[in-house]
């Protein structure tokens, strides 16, 4: 029996996980799990084409051929042809740059306000609780499009303001989330230790909580930048999101929608399946970290 | 009752043999053997106990013969048979009706046993259901086993949801669940142990004169060595996976011959063992990670007689005695197992002046609620903490001690006249509103190590934090502050990167306490420090407290529901019930009394774990919204005298000393509690 023993000290400690196994760990499962692979590959593939689309794409975007418009899908013109001649294939490569710019930074914007107002309510808990939990509510009680039409048509339509109002409507959601996992963490005894040795409340919140409630967030975000990708889509349709000449999918598809009639069908169809695609992709990755995190 | 034996099964056969028994689990797609080479026999209308420590494996067991392993566990070879059926074997209906009839279990907390949707009665009819019973029976059967486990009011009981009802009344239920069918075989895992130690005694009681009445055979798991020791005739003791001791209950506690069951025993506070006499005794190191790794005997990396044999050749079960093994190479010279601490307690104290009181609090009253329905959670409480001494605090869950502790910390503020003061200086009732230094010299240890500490922080910002904060710690000094307190908290520098989740529980209380003296603390709250761990971790634990007491003249509130414990390790005990103070004395005074009614009911309660026929508390405590009149305790107070105990409360009477007693009887007609000596 060692010295060291006999005062009572713990004798080696077994071999447990280590932080970098547990996150080593994380990352496996992730790789493992089907719809996170497929889902990432979705949305790997439309990063790679919003960053490089204009160069490898066989024609410019806005390149028009009125000699050759509206012809259907061969082998020069993949996906046919719109009504001034412009490639659709192209369109449809190049159409990724906007969303992935617009959405990403709406849900971003959304993440952070939502922490900080999930953070505040749930900590404050009594009057300050109440009053911004009503206040955001009652907006909650509007449909987002509904709300994000009346602000755009009196802002004016542009990346930002689409970003801004995006972000500020997710941010009330986000919020609600972050509050409840505040809620749960708020009465844990670590947090009275804290008190208990003075710290101040933005402390507690920001180094004691928050580091706990990542993962919620985390899944929230993924979940939210789907949404965001429909929303931005939809608002582009209604002309009051990205505005043209970009060759969004969802303004292009607002562009091109009369011609179905007509049997023009691929002027619309690729569009759809783009947004649909992306949609699909965020989704994916998000039930995969999801599962992770839950598991 | 119903024909308990189904067509395979044979009435002459062992109720339970298990032999060779190997479990594992598949975790990260590589198996984890939990259970290797396990035999035993449990023999028709007889207990058979199985007792470990947590990760030993017994709920596993359990859950095996119950044909109930999670997903990822697997019965890799031996048998499991129950009254003579194959166990493992079976499938589908075959498997369905030998759950329905062959087996019964009750699990640790009764609330989640039962579905909160379903009232009492409705829920124990579909055990009859199941069995086959027709629909016009089935309620009056559920009567009659409400009866025989003698809830009174049958009826009242089975209209009700089981959110209505109380822990010991909810257990009773399961319990009567389970001996519906007369079982070949009852498991019962832990049955007692989410209860308060006063409705223990009763269930405790229930158990054992049912098993007499239906001559059931039980499998009865547990931690807890007295209820063991109470309950079963034999009894297998249990360490990582192996099955190291079995024979009968008696001569195993009286003459232990594995080095595991002697330190077990060992690291339990004797009755009227106190801090002053002796240290306890522990186990050192932890339980093997991997048991695939294991050559040899599983305990020899812990074991004090240790020898070269015991690293290279696993022992096998060595016969001992007439129906008695031990898994031992050295069985003879177990009962010589040197100790791991030196016996003697510490005698250089720290002599701390002692003019006022560390702490004072007087007048304190928590009422929750409001005005018009209000809770009392406390009333009128005053206590007092000496420098360099322990005030232990007792009572049943719901008596109030934790919201006491909290009112002192300052977490939760106490009805405004209350006056809390420290070193003579009165503090501010919230925490938030104190000075740093009021703030250092109060610290507490939560019961839950896990919600306690950060999980997202390391060890070395979790101590070193509250240095930074309270003393102004810097760099250099700061690790010298900071290896120093780690030094004397016995942690290994090697776990300061380190999160909680990579330490074991004990090592987590470890950093806890840690924590609490990262400043100079004058007074720690103990809110149940030791009640989430295990006996030999508890053991060190206490060891720790009552060294770090005697180094730095440290006062401690320790909140137990531990009788023993709390004897341990307290200079006076305050008694709780219903938000009173029922009595306050010098711990001596209040164990060996003549003491309160209540207390002498507790510590009957604490003593029925090893016996039966103790005085036992009737019923429940009363709701804090509906105390009863005059004394609060005349509900169920085994001494009442009369009326006067119905409209008049006691004061607390301050009687030999300074031992106050609140009840109108005298001195000479209050009882003395039994103690059982080990």
């Amino acid at each position: 029996m060692s010295a060291e023993m006999t005062v009572g000290a713990p004798a080696p400690e077994q071999a447990m996980e280590t932080p970098k196994r547990i996150s080593r760990e994380r990352i496996s499962m992730l790789l493992r799990s089907a719809p996170f692979v497929v889902g990432m590959l979705i949305l790997i593939f439309w990063v790679v084409m919003a960053i490089v689309g204009p160069w490898i794409v066989p024609y410019g975007a806005d390149d028009t051929n009125l000699l050759n418009t509206l012809t259907p899908p061969a082998s020069d013109h993949w996906f046919g042809t719109d009504q001034f001649g412009r490639d659709v294939f192209s369109r449809v490569i190049v159409g990724s740059r906007d969303i992935l710019i617009v959405a990403p930074l709406a849900t971003l914007l959304g993440t952070l306000v939502g922490t900080v107002l999930g953070l505040v309510t749930g900590y404050a808990r009594g009057l300050t609780d109440d009053v911004i939990s009503r206040i955001v509510e009652a907006f909650l009680a509007l449909p987002l499009l509904i709300l994000a039409m009346l602000v755009i048509t009196a802002l004016g339509a542009s990346n930002a303001t689409v970003i801004v109002v995006i972000g500020l409507s997710f941010g009330l959601i986000v919020g609600r989330t972050v509050r409840a996992a505040v809620l749960g963490e708020r009465d844990l005894d670590y947090v009275a230790a804290a008190n208990l040795r003075g710290e101040k409340p933005i402390y507690i919140l920001f180094v004691e909580i928050l580091p706990n409630i990542l993962p919620p967030i985390l899944v929230e975000t993924t979940v939210r930048l789907g949404y965001a990708i429909f929303t931005v889509a939809s608002l582009s349709f209604l002309g009051l999101g990205i505005q043209p000449p970009s060759p969004d999918w969802g303004l292009s598809i607002s562009q091109n929608y009369g011609l179905i009639g007509g049997g023009y069908w691929w002027t619309v169809l690729f569009y759809a399946i783009a947004i649909g695609s992306l949609v699909v992709g965020v989704n994916l990755t998000a039930d995969g970290v999801q599962s992770v995190i839950d598991a | 009752m119903l024909d308990a034996l189904t067509p395979m099964q044979d009435a002459t056969a062992a109720a339970l043999d298990v032999r060779d028994l190997d479990i594992a689990y598949r975790v990260r797609r590589r198996d984890r053997q939990v259970i290797r080479g396990l035999s035993f026999r449990i023999g028709q209308g007889e207990t058979f106990g199985l007792v470990g420590e947590s990760g030993c494996g017994k709920s596993t067991v359990a859950l095996a013969v119950a044909r109930y392993l999670p997903d990822n566990g697997r019965v890799r070879t031996g048998s499991i048979h129950i009254g003579g059926a194959d166990a493992l074997s079976m499938q589908g209906e075959a498997l369905r009706q030998f759950r329905t009839r062959s087996i019964s279990m009750v699990y640790q907390d009764p609330g989640r046993a039962l579905n909160p949707s379903i009232r009492i009665g409705a829920q124990m009819a579909e055990v009859f259901e199941v069995a086959g019973v027709p629909a016009s029976e089935r309620m009056g059967k559920v009567e009659a086993i409400l009866n025989r486990v003698r809830i009174v009011d049958a009826g009242r009981v089975m209209g009700r949801y089981p959110h209505e009802l109380s822990g010991g009344m909810l257990q009773r239920v399961v319990i009567a669940m389970a001996l519906a069918v007369d079982p070949t075989l009852l498991i019962l895992d832990e049955p007692t142990t989410a209860l308060d130690a006063t409705v223990e005694a009763e269930v405790l009681d229930l158990i054992e004169t049912l098993r007499a009445e239906m001559g059931s055979s039980v499998l009865f798991i547990g931690h807890n060595l007295a209820v063991i020791r109470r309950m079963c005739a034999r009894v297998g003791v249990l360490y990582a996976g192996t099955l190291v001791e079995e024979g009968p209950t008696r001569e195993i506690f009286s003459q232990p011959r594995h080095p595991y069951t002697v330190g077990l025993l060992r690291c339990l506070p004797r009755p009227g063992l106190s801090k002053h006499q002796t240290r306890l005794d522990t186990i050192p190191g932890f339980l093997p990670t991997s048991l695939a790794d294991v050559k040899g005997c599983v305990f020899a990396p812990r074991c004090g007689l240790a020898q070269d044999i015991c690293r290279t050749t696993e022992p096998p079960l060595i016969p001992v005695s007439e129906g008695r093994v031990s898994r031992c190479h050295f069985h003879e010279q177990a009962p010589d197992l040197p100790r791991t601490t030196p016996p003697a307690p510490p005698t250089d104290r720290k002599k701390v002046p002692a003019f006022r009181p560390v702490i004072r609090a007087d007048n304190i009253s928590k009422t929750f609620g409001n005005a018009a329905a209000p809770v009392y959670a406390l009333r009128d409480v005053s206590v007092e903490i000496w420098p360099g001494e322990t005030l232990g605090l007792v009572g049943e869950s719901g008596s109030g001690k934790t919201t006491l502790a909290k009112l002192l910390m300052g977490l939760t503020p106490p009805d405004p006249n209350a006056i809390i003061e420290l070193n003579g200086q009165k503090l501010a009732h919230l925490a938030t509103a104190r000075q740093p230094a009021e703030l250092e010299a109060l610290q507490i240890v939560f019961q839950n190590p896990d919600a306690a500490l950060n999980r997202s922080q390391t060890i070395r910002g979790i101590i070193s934090r509250p240095m930074k904060k309270l003393g102004g710690y810097r760099g250099a000094a700061l690790a010298d502050k900071l290896r120093g307190l780690m030094s004397h908290i016995r942690l290994a520098e090697r776990y300061l990167p380190m999160r909680p989740r990579q330490l074991s529980g004990g090592l987590k209380q470890r950093v806890a306490i840690a924590r609490a003296f990262a400043g100079d603390p004058r007074i720690v709250v103990c809110d149940e420090p030791t009640s989430a761990l295990d006996v030999s971790v508890q053991a060190a634990i206490l060891n720790l407290l009552a060294d770090l007491q005697a180094e730095q003249g440290v006062s401690y509130l320790f909140v137990s529901h531990d009788l023993r414990v709390v004897r341990y390790i307290s200079d006076r005990i305050a008694v709780l019930y219903l938000g009173r103070l029922m009595e306050i004395g010098p711990a001596e005074a209040v164990f060996n009394g003549p003491h309160h009614p209540y207390t002498e009911s507790l510590m009957a309660a604490s003593a029925a774990e090893e016996a039966s026929g103790q005085l036992r508390l009737k019923g429940e405590i009363p709701s804090a919204m509906r105390p009863p009149s005059g004394c609060v305790f005349h509900t169920r107070c085994p001494r009442k005298i009369g009326t006067i105990c119905e409209t008049t409360e006691p004061e607390l009477v301050q009687r030999e000393g300074d031992h106050g007693i609140r009840c109108h009887l005298d001195l000479d007609q209050m009882g003395r509690a039994v103690t059982i000596e080990a």
